[in-house]
């Protein structure tokens, strides 16, 4: 038997209350999806830090590069009307 | 091929790694990082992993012998944290391109390193009390720093453990507590346990910082904000109160309190110790190889149900 067999790695969401988005927690290793639940639920949430968990195969993820920071998120960084406090309000307006 | 713009582009990809270092930024997997820094996280984080599923060895010993059912109860729930705090630890630094199964095979086949503390044999009861209240109470002070440290996964797998590891010394502190309020055979037993460990946990901080061959990239990058000595006193400073609380003596005859300084001053400790330990002389260096390599092999039967429950399924 090799020692060095290596599971595919999922990566964990939990939710830790009801109405709270899900975060990333961290990985694990498992063999199927539902292996690597109960794995997710003895790793990340044995202190009752989760009410509910997602798994995702790591390979699954398309995500930014370090080398993209500047231009992919290029577009958002100079448009500072999409701020509320661009906005100069006429002098004794409380609410708008 | 080391051509000037290959050196060039090289040297603005070290100038911006620095500045982000200097700047307290977390370097993140897929950011530029010096090779050599790579290589020392991955040493460091592989071992610590290591250390952390070898430290179940010396505590299992007593699981199958805990006075109580709720002292059982407590000690399992403790071992299966370490297991988790591995597996973070791991996947933290699989994030360096080194696969956990390859880090596993390493630490079977006796080629990486593990604390040198758990080479020692936990011979009583009180050494479960002696382990959880000094050598997971110097893992808080080493973890708590390295919770600050520079490399994205690491510090964040070090802020989830540190949220379980203050459990880990206070039932260990209570087990020491307990026995020293019973009878003189058991105030005994306790002193004993630290009489043995006080020393080998000194030595859990590494080498002194005069004498720490690594240290000066480590603290450079900001891996350690700390060092050795540095932790070894702030260990030392929080621990003596708590041994004297409960009527423990520590074994060290030099042991004193600067009111200058305001730290404590202690005897030398004998790292010839724990060079022979670390180089595989310690007293229980071939017991926990065998015993994690019987472990894995025992375990086999698991892991191949597991592939064949998920072959079966696939298939129907
Ligand atoms: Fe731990
Ligand atoms: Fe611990």
């Amino acid at each position: 038997m090799s020692t060095k067999e290596n599971w595919p790695a999922w990566e964990v969401f939990t939710q830790q209350k009801n109405g709270a988005p899900h975060e990333h927690a961290g990985n694990v290793h498992a063999p199927d999806a539902e292996m690597a639940l109960l794995n997710a639920r003895d790793v990340y949430g044995r202190r009752q830090e989760a009410i509910n968990i997602w798994v995702v195969p790591s390979v699954a993820i398309t995500a930014s590069t370090p080398e993209d920071m500047g231009p992919f998120f290029d577009p958002g960084n100079d448009k500072m009307y999409r701020w509320p406090n661009y906005y100069k309000t006429p002098e004794g307006i409380k609410q708008i | 091929m080391n051509t000037p713009q290959i050196q060039e582009d090289e040297q603005t990809h070290i100038d911006a790694f620095n500045s982000r270092i200097s700047a307290g930024q977390t370097i993140e997997p897929k950011d530029w990082m010096p090779q050599k820094y790579r290589k020392q996280l991955l040493r460091m984080m592989s071992q610590h992993a290591h250390s952390e599923v070898v430290g179940m060895l010396p505590e299992g010993n007593w699981l199958t012998r805990a006075p109580s059912l709720m002292r059982k109860a407590v000690l399992l729930a403790k071992i299966q944290d370490e297991a988790g705090h591995g597996l973070y630890i791991y996947s933290g630094a699989e994030t360096l391109g080194t696969d956990r199964a390859e880090m596993i095979d390493q630490l079977l086949t006796g080629k990486a390193k593990y604390a040198s503390i758990f080479n020692y044999p936990t011979l009583n009861w009180a050494d479960m009390g002696a382990v959880g209240w000094l050598v997971d109470g110097a893992a808080i002070v080493n973890q708590t720093a390295l919770a600050k440290c520079s490399y994205g996964p690491y510090s964040r797998a070090m802020i989830r453990i540190c949220k379980e590891e203050n459990f880990h010394s206070k039932q260990g502190y209570q087990i020491m507590a307990h026995m020293m309020r019973g009878t003189k055979e058991q105030q005994e037993m306790a002193q004993d346990a630290v009489n043995r460990f006080w020393w080998p946990v000194l030595m859990m901080f590494g080498p002194s910082d005069s004498d720490s061959p690594n240290s000066d990239d480590l603290m450079k990058w900001k891996v350690k904000l700390y060092s050795n000595d540095d932790l070894r006193q702030r260990f030392i400073d929080r621990t003596v109160p708590q041994a004297e609380a409960i009527g423990i003596k520590i074994p060290d005859d030099k042991l004193k309190w600067n009111p200058t300084t305001r730290h404590y001053e202690f005897g030398e400790i004998n790292f010839d110790e724990l060079k022979s330990v670390i180089t595989g002389n310690g007293p229980c260096n071939k017991l926990r190889m065998k015993q994690r390599n019987d472990a894995h092999k025992n375990g086999a039967w698991v892991r191949e149900a597991a592939v064949a429950y998920a072959e079966k399924k696939a298939k129907a």
